[in-house]
């Protein structure tokens, strides 16, 4: 052991311990406990949710929930926001992953100004650039389309879809490819019956990660649709007005992929930051 | 396909998605910005920073990221540093620290209304506790610092997550040796964290705060949710310029604007943890 904790006494390494583990679980009830809150008022009727005082359990009814159903164009907002999350994570990942392998297995010249490029986008403030495509897409007849905001979506998604898929390609040796060509393996056949199996996981999950990041855009999809409002931009549009029952059901269906998303994605989250960071 | 051709091939798709829809549609936000009827002008400059709410949102904007940011750092350290001791239940806990990180700022804003509304838990609390007879009414013009704290607390729960990712991948970066060396001298752990792990972590920090600190200067939904008109940002009065009021032209110019600080902050946050030549882990 160290010099130092040789002089510490075991009562106050005990009180140390303590203080830790009282630390870990304060801050855990701190990210807990809000959700908690909002599932409890999610689980509620209308009325208790606009009565006071507040119940802290959940009395589990589904009254706010089915009038969150039943709000006009509340079903439409949410298909919405499915179709162009989806559109978002094909489309990234398909133009995203043949870069993040290109910068894991060559070296070329322009390489450092395309990573420039790639890193560059994050410096920047990206849901304003809704601002001029608004106008751009008025005039290709791409205004109000899932498609089009799917496209601002993957702008969003891309540098995060390059990096991670380069991280994923970097961690599989170049020996396994190479052993492929020698048997026989065209470098197509190699990637698809080699490399691809190995880096599936991963690819799909930097996928759920895409999706996430369309799915919660809220400022891009305020500016670029009107009547194909997905789920943030309908409820940013009437938060003035919906009573509250309608916005913490919202927020709760808002919360719940994520919830998913992040626990299938955990184990890569911290792979895919580790590189994006060099 | 000849291999010297092959990269460009599979570089191609990426490029020129990103000159269509990231640099070419910043060229036309310049462009009106810029640009009217007779050609170059800063008449849409002019008309934004005239506005007598310009000076209260960009005040607003900047008092808000300078609450949450340093707040947020610590927090993030502090936890980063606790998980990377930790033995049992390491993956529960990151689990649960990182939850935010797939939760969207009108999402969050939603949770902290749930809590701070007239009729909400923090109201209902008090009265259980007896602090206050009746239920205050807490996001009010009476009370505009009540809202700044709902506000920051809500960015502060939402978004410290992306910033403990970053920081807890680059921590396992740094080689242990480092720190069973510092043990064999003797040196705290204290000093084991200003020496060994800030120095090192200087990239994962670079990275964290620029993304942290653009994301502070974006703040828009958790906002709407929380403050609506109470609390004015930059974020929120571009968007009333392009709907409310129908003015592109102006809108172009504010984001401009923002655009501005968030490249001044980026470089001064790269300028200041910049890592020194030929130094590496």
């Amino acid at each position: 052991m160290t010099a130092v904790a040789d002089v510490v006494t075991p009562d106050a390494r005990k009180a140390g311990r303590g203080l830790y583990w009282a630390g870990v679980i304060l801050l855990c009830a701190w990210v807990i406990i809000p959700l908690y809150l909002l599932f409890v008022n999610t689980m509620s009727s209308p009325d208790t949710v606009n009565s006071f005082p507040k119940s802290f359990i959940p009395e589990f009814n589904m009254g706010s929930l089915e009038f969150f159903m039943g709000f006009q164009g509340m079903l439409r907002a949410l298909w919405n926001s499915v179709l162009v999350a989806l559109m978002t994570m094909v489309m990234s990942i398909a133009i995203g992953a043949p870069a993040g392998y290109a910068l894991s297995r060559f070296d070329f010249r322009g390489k450092e100004l395309f990573r420039l490029l790639i890193l560059l986008t994050r410096a920047f403030p990206l849901p304003l650039l809704a601002l001029p495509l608004a106008v751009l897409f008025i005039r290709t007849g791409l205004d109000d389309t899932a498609f089009g905001l799917a496209l601002v979506h993957t702008t969003l998604a891309i540098p995060f879809a390059v990096l991670i898929t380069f991280s994923l390609f970097s961690g599989i040796p170049l020996e396994l490819e190479e052993a492929a060509w020698t048997l026989g393996c065209t470098r197509l056949t190699a990637f698809t019956k080699v490399i691809l199996p190995l880096v599936l996981p991963g690819i799909t999950a930097s996928a759920i990660f895409a999706f996430v990041i369309s799915w919660n855009e809220v400022f891009a999809a305020a500016v670029l649709t009107i009547e194909n409002r997905t789920l943030p931009a309908f409820l940013l549009q009437t938060l003035g007005e919906a009573p509250l029952h309608l916005k913490f059901a919202g927020g709760f269906i808002l919360v719940v992929p994520a919830l998913i998303f992040i626990f299938a994605v955990r184990k890569y989250l911290f792979a895919m930051w580790g590189i994006a960071n060099r | 396909m000849e291999a010297r051709l092959l990269p460009y091939f599979l570089i191609l798709p990426v490029t020129l998605f990103l000159c269509l829809f990231f640099l070419y549609p910043f060229a036309l936000v310049a462009q009106q910005a810029f640009g009217t009827e007779n050609g170059f002008s800063l008449d849409n400059f002019r008309e934004v920073v005239t506005y007598w709410k310009f000076p209260i949102s960009m005040k607003n904007t900047f008092l808000l990221a300078a609450a949450v940011v340093p707040i947020q750092l610590a927090l993030s350290l502090l936890m980063a540093t606790m998980v990377t001791k930790m033995q049992k239940g390491r993956d529960l806990v990151l689990y649960i620290w990182t939850i935010p990180l797939g939760i969207s700022d009108l999402a969050a804003g939603i949770i902290w209304l749930a809590i701070f509304e007239q009729s909400g838990f923090l109201n209902s609390m008090m009265v259980g506790l007896g602090v206050t007879e009746q239920p205050m009414s807490l996001l009010s013009y009476q009370t505009p610092w009540v809202v700044f704290l709902a506000i920051m607390l809500a960015e502060i729960w939402r978004a410290t997550a992306i910033m403990l990712v970053i920081l807890v991948a680059g921590i396992g970066l740094i080689p242990k040796e480092y720190y069973e060396a510092a043990d064999v001298f003797g040196a705290s752990r204290w000093k084991q964290f200003t020496r060994i792990t800030l120095p090192l972590l200087r990239p994962s920090l670079q990275t964290a705060l620029v993304l942290r600190v653009i994301l502070a200067f974006e703040v828009f939904a958790v906002v709407a949710a929380l403050g609506g008109t109470i609390f004015p940002v930059l974020m929120g009065e571009i968007y009333a310029y392009q709907f409310d009021l129908q003015n592109g032209g102006a809108a172009a110019a504010l984001a401009i604007i923002v655009l501005i600080i968030s490249i001044v902050f980026t470089l001064i946050i790269i300028r200041a943890l910049r890592v020194p030549k030929g130094a590496t882990i």
